[in-house]
């Protein structure tokens, strides 16, 4: 994974809210045994019309937002399907940073593992920021991870809460496999205890 | 101490709880399906990792599988790849994989519990929201990523931020003709489908006591959309009558020994939960979804309603979109809603129990003209018992499709799938947009909800239906 580093960068706006992971990366793409190409597909069902051409009205289509690496959208996004397509799309199409007020669990979970920051703001400061964004599209923001803190220019700037594990990896770009396994002492010695208390569990 | 049923279990799987990471908790049980575990081995395989516990593992193909002419290689060269990408990782690591051709196959978290491979006070994990479906047992059981899966694999563990609880408790007893798959509704249209973000559910009070296991299956199974990580119930008699001579269910004197354990596992009186909703039982009608978010949700007997009816802006704009989604006008009634299709199955509504009541409603009945209904059981197994007491005979007189198990319509993967503007009454979980094809509307309902609507054409309420 690439360590993430401050950047500027386009802030794109969605204002919408429960966007669901079947939105994100529609079922017919979910086939692939790769992880790689899922950009190409992100929100296809409101990006594309029927003849393969983009949808001029869906937002991320606007010339104002391309590039962008931030994602700006409404409540609870993420929600339904555990499938990590939905992060890969993201992440592949180019967005490395989403700001929203809150997100589902599962993909949550799932962003950090894809190097994708999900900044969590209050309502009010998503609508503020989302005002700054309609007023003047394509304006950019900075993001330092390190710092916890978003810049913006029209005075919007925070700064946020992020667990201190998963701060670390993004910015190290670390294995979480390989940081689990060097408990692999602790994991052995706890399968010994399980075996004896719920020898049930392991016979075969 | 006084415990919650999710903090005695957390407590007896926690590995290690190092300085500055996240806690380390043991996964006792890995299910895995087509679609969500490729690039796990893939990510193995790239740094020569192994899997730590082949045999915590149960896999089955079930979400790209075609529900029909099951001799003939799947047409969708891309489907078959994953089917066959699957069956060789499988095989290279040694894992128990229900194949197509194997009497077992089925919907993963239908498949599973009929082997008895869940136990109460289990870790359970699969690259597959559903996994909420095996709390009805007392599993902490809950859906992962892709790299979870992987993560699970190499480590049997997994970093886990410790859920906060929420008690939900369903007071009283149940109305004739409401089902667990009402109650899931009705919770979700209360609380929403953030309600539970951050929280572990715990199900409980007399409604929930008097539920089938497969009534807790299909509870339990739609936390997730209720946003939560995990629903669990209190193992009990039903529970441990379930488990009872399953396969992989203790044996022999190991019975005895791992009931005591299962019974120490409910909360025990007095623990403090960090949430509590009650809802009362008589108060929940059959429930129909009219939008495209299982929140927007109504008893049958109600009506579309309009966006000014919501208190705020996001709901508003919400309503809205759905209603220019779903083709609907506020204020009309449920029952005048007309279908286009009917789909029974699912991880929540396919097991033997959904296709009995679903069955007593259509027998006699014809499926109204112009609708296409299949039904889909869960697994060989629910078909087999199915055709051995004649409910498929019921279903085909009826006009009905009687297929072989998948997930079939519930995310139309596998070519089961509506056309653009068709409406479908669904046993389902999900309503999202384009969920049951590009285009299509789905309206989740029961089993029994549904058969009725098949031989009406329009969604009845099922208490005066017949």
């Amino acid at each position: 994974m690439e360590p993430y580093k401050k950047h500027e960068s386009i802030a794109a706006l969605m204002n919408r809210s429960n966007v669901d992971t079947d939105q994100i990366i529609p079922k017919q793409f979910l086939k692939k045994v790769e992880r790689s190409g899922f950009g190409a597909h992100l929100f296809h069902d409101w990006r594309f019309n029927d003849d393969g051409s983009d949808n001029p009205e869906f937002e991320l289509n606007k010339p104002t937002f391309k590039g962008a690496k931030i994602l700006v959208v409404g409540d609870n996004f993420g929600c339904g399907s555990s499938r990590e397509h939905a992060p890969w799309a993201i992440a592949d199409y180019g967005f490395n940073t989403i700001i929203s007020t809150s997100y589902a669990d599962i993909f949550y979970n799932n962003c950090f593992k894809n190097g994708i920051l999900p900044i969590k703001v209050s309502s009010q400061q998503l609508e503020s920021l989302m005002a700054e964004i309609n007023a003047n599209e394509g304006v950019r923001f900075v993001v330092d991870l390190e710092n916890q803190q978003v810049i913006t220019p029209g005075g919007n700037g925070f700064t946020f809460d992020i667990d201190p594990f998963r701060k670390g990896n993004l910015l190290s770009g670390l294995d979480d496999i390989g940081l689990t396994l060097k408990h692999v002492d602790k994991i052995s010695a706890y399968e010994e205890r399980h075996k004896k208390a719920f020898p049930w569990l392991w016979a075969q | 101490m006084n415990l919650t049923m999710y903090e005695k279990i957390w407590d007896s799987h926690l590995v290690v709880e190092a300085e500055g990471q996240a806690p380390l908790i043991y996964v006792d049980r890995h299910l895995m399906h087509e679609v969500t575990s490729p690039q796990a081995f893939e990510g193995l395989r790239m740094t020569n990792r192994k899997v730590r516990n082949p045999h915590s593992i149960l896999a089955t193909m079930d979400h790209c599988v075609p529900t029909k002419d099951r001799h003939l290689p799947i047409a969708d060269p891309i489907a078959r790849k994953q089917v066959e990408v699957m069956a060789e990782n499988c095989k290279d690591n040694g894992l128990n994989l229900y194949d197509l051709k194997n009497p077992n196959n089925g919907v993963i978290h239908v498949v599973v519990p009929e082997h008895g491979f869940v136990h109460p006070g289990m870790v359970v994990v699969c690259g597959d929201s559903h996994t909420a479906t095996h709390g009805a047992f007392g599993a902490l059981a809950f859906g992962i990523g892709t790299s979870e899966v992987e993560h699970v694999m190499a480590t049997q563990c997994l970093p886990q931020k410790k859920s906060k609880t929420m008690l939900v408790k369903i007071n009283g007893t149940l109305p004739k003709f409401s089902t667990a798959k009402d109650i899931a509704l009705a919770i979700i249209g209360k609380i929403g489908t953030a309600g539970g973000t951050g929280y572990v559910i715990e199900y409980a009070g007399e409604a929930i006591k008097d539920l089938t296991m497969e009534g807790r299956m299909t509870l339990c199974n739609m936390a997730i959309e209720a946003g939560a990580r995990a629903g669990l119930i209190a193992p009990d008699e039903k529970t441990y009558a379930y488990l009872q001579g399953k396969e992989f269910a203790p044996q022999g004197a190991a019975w005895g020994q791992a009931m005591a354990y299962w019974q120490s596992l409910p909360s025990d009186e007095g623990a403090q939960f960090d949430a509590v909703v009650e809802l009362a039982a008589a108060d929940i009608a059959p429930q129909v979804s009219w939008g495209t978010s299982p929140e927007q949700v109504i008893g049958v007997n109600g009506v579309v309603p309009s966006p000014e009816s919501f208190d705020n802006e996001g709901k508003r704009k919400a309503c809205e979109s759905a209603l220019a989604y779903m083709g609907l006008t506020p204020n009309t009634k449920i029952t005048d809603i007309p279908i286009d299709f009917v789909f029974i199955g699912s991880c929540t509504n396919g097991r033997i129990e959904d296709f009995r009541v679903a069955a007593e409603v259509a027998k006699g009945t014809k499926v109204a003209a112009g609708i296409t209904a299949i039904a889909v059981p869960g697994s060989y197994q629910v078909k087999h018992q199915a055709e051995q007491e004649g409910l498929d005979k019921i279903f085909i007189e009826a006009g009905w499709q009687w297929r072989d198990p998948g997930c079939s319509m519930c995310l139309a993967m596998n070519g089961d799938e509506l056309s653009k503007g068709q409406r479908c009454a669904s046993t389902s979980n999900r309503n999202f947009e384009g969920r049951q094809g590009k285009g299509g509307r789905t309206h989740l309902v029961s089993p029994a909800m549904a058969a009725a609507a098949a031989a009406a054409g329009h969604f009845v309420d099922i208490r005066n239906f017949g």
